[in-house]
């Protein structure tokens, strides 16, 4: 199959909200590590470039949607063109939600300086959220290589993500229960945890959308799920 | 969102009405029609689409032998209509046309008045006996044809006279009006304006509760509209056959992709 439609206009389109998606993504995968890097280093002004930068994702997202509805009422997208068009607008929503948690991340990095710092937790939060960005680079990588077989590797490393937000959440716990100071810390820093963890689930969706794309079939193989945690607590397990 | 084809086809299996096996068409020695075996559905909308030249005319065309009337052109193979041989020498073609109903891309009605256009098959092939009969079955395709309702005060005025959409959906009547159980349909919308299309679309799925309807289209949007059923020829061979809503989500054929996306194949 040739690559390039007879309409080379349709083409400029569909390459022009693939860029912008890259382009979204780029500034995702900036805000996650800044985020991280903020709340360890207890850098104030880097968390504020976090949160502006989260206007500049949103608006991208609002420009993709445009041109996603244009898309598909002037060219009426089939097959394949159909689906890049459903994966974007898929993909710009997650990659929306994911920069709203880095943003969030950023916001509990102004309140956690005026705090005493938990030891070690923000070495471990970076780390996870580190992965995480990892993965979004991996997904986006398969997104543009149309590589079914990243996207799952990708989905399967979710289960990292879950496991070190198990780890944190006893860490928190058991901190929160010796000390009761240091409460108001560890709450913020468990929701940090958290969002990174949701973070995660983001990329895998965007991953599976990848997968779809690329086999027109969601993936089939229920991912494991790492993250039982707080379920296991309510339960009593733990 | 509703997707009527994917469900129908999904709840119940249609009965079989027509089945091609095999089928090689020859214009002198053009290898026009390779290898085609395709089962058509009865009570379903089938779609074929593909590039000018594809052979999805002269396959359609082979359905009701208008090949026949062609001298160079030759058919092999089986075509079964409700298991019955069409190309069995003792099949007459007259009476083949009138349960293979066909409508044409250009509306050709007859120089007659639009009662005449629709009475005129009725009539040779016997199916009224008195004149009420027929008044009857004129109104009656005339419904069917979604046109009653803008010709019934002046049925004696002439079919020619009516507007382009006005004569095909004419067209249409007519050729309901001998109770054919399959309609074919070559291009029965390119010479129609968007709101006439899209009268004779809806008339063409109504038509599919009574008629198992073949529709030869350069429209790929129209063949999503209005087919259970697409198939995809490409230099005359049947390259992908299967439901509408597979064939333009997921097509398995990189040729039907590259179509059906606008590239070049």
């Amino acid at each position: 199959m040739s690559d390039k439609h007879i309409a080379s206009v349709f083409d400029r389109d569909l390459e022009t909200i693939q860029a912008q998606i890259m382009k979204m993504g780029g500034l995702v995968e900036e805000s996650i590590l800044k985020a991280a890097q903020s709340l360890e280093e207890r850098d104030e002004e880097l968390a504020e470039s976090v949160r502006s930068a989260d206007i500049a994702i949103d608006e991208l997202e609002d420009l993709i949607n445009e041109n996603t509805a244009r898309l598909i009422a002037l060219r009426a997208p089939a097959a394949v063109d159909l689906r890049v068009i459903l994966t974007v607008m898929k993909i710009a929503s997650n990659l929306e939600r994911i920069g709203d948690y880095a943003k969030n991340m950023a916001k509990r990095t102004g309140v956690l300086v005026q705090m005493t710092p938990i030891n070690g937790s923000y070495s471990a939060l970076r780390r996870m959220a580190r992965e995480v960005q990892l993965m979004l680079k991996d997904a986006l990588d398969a997104y543009i290589q149309r590589d079914a077989e990243l996207a799952m590797d990708v989905i399967h490393r979710d289960q990292d993500v879950d496991q070190m937000y198990n780890a944190l959440f006893r860490e928190f716990l058991t901190f929160m229960m010796e000390d009761p100071r240091s409460i108001t810390a560890c709450m913020h820093l468990h929701f940090i945890a958290k969002n990174t963890e949701r973070m995660g689930d983001h990329v895998t969706s965007i991953a599976e959308q990848v997968v779809y794309l690329v086999t027109g079939k969601m993936p089939e193989d229920n991912r494991p799920k790492g993250d039982q945690t707080s379920v296991d607590v309510a339960l009593g397990k733990v | 969102m509703y997707d009527a084809p994917s469900l129908e086809n999904t709840l119940d299996q249609k009965a079989i009405k027509i089945a091609a096996t095999d089928v090689q068409v020859y214009y002198g020695d053009t290898h026009a029609i390779k290898d085609v075996s395709v089962q058509i559905q009865d009570n379903t909308v089938t779609a074929f689409i593909g590039p000018s030249g594809c052979g999805k005319s002269t396959f359609l065309r082979c359905l009701n032998r208008m090949n026949d009337t062609i001298d160079i052109c030759r058919v092999e193979g089986k075509i079964l209509l409700d298991n019955e041989d069409i190309y069995d020498p003792k099949v007459d073609p007259v009476q083949l046309r009138a349960k293979v109903g066909m409508v044409f891309q250009k509306p050709n009605p007859f120089p007659k008045s639009i009662y005449d256009n629709i009475a005129y098959g009725p009539k040779i092939h016997g199916l009224a006996r008195t004149k009420a009969e027929l008044d009857e079955i004129v109104e009656k395709s005339l419904r069917r044809g979604a046109i009653w309702d803008e010709v019934k005060d002046r049925l004696q005025s002439p079919g020619t006279g009516l507007s382009g959409g006005q004569q095909q959906r004419l067209c249409i009547a007519r050729a309901i009006a001998t109770e054919p159980e399959v309609l074919l349909m070559d291009e029965p919308c390119s010479a129609l304006d968007p709101i006439a299309t899209a009268q004779v679309e809806e008339l063409i799925d109504e038509l599919r509760a009574n008629f198992s309807v073949v529709i030869v289209t350069h429209s790929m949007q129209q063949a999503a509209r209005v087919s259970q059923k697409t198939a995809f020829f490409h230099l005359g061979n049947l390259v992908e056959y299967g439901d509408t809503s597979q064939i333009f989500t997921t097509p398995v054929d990189p040729r039907t992709e590259s179509y059906i996306t606008g590239r070049i194949g």
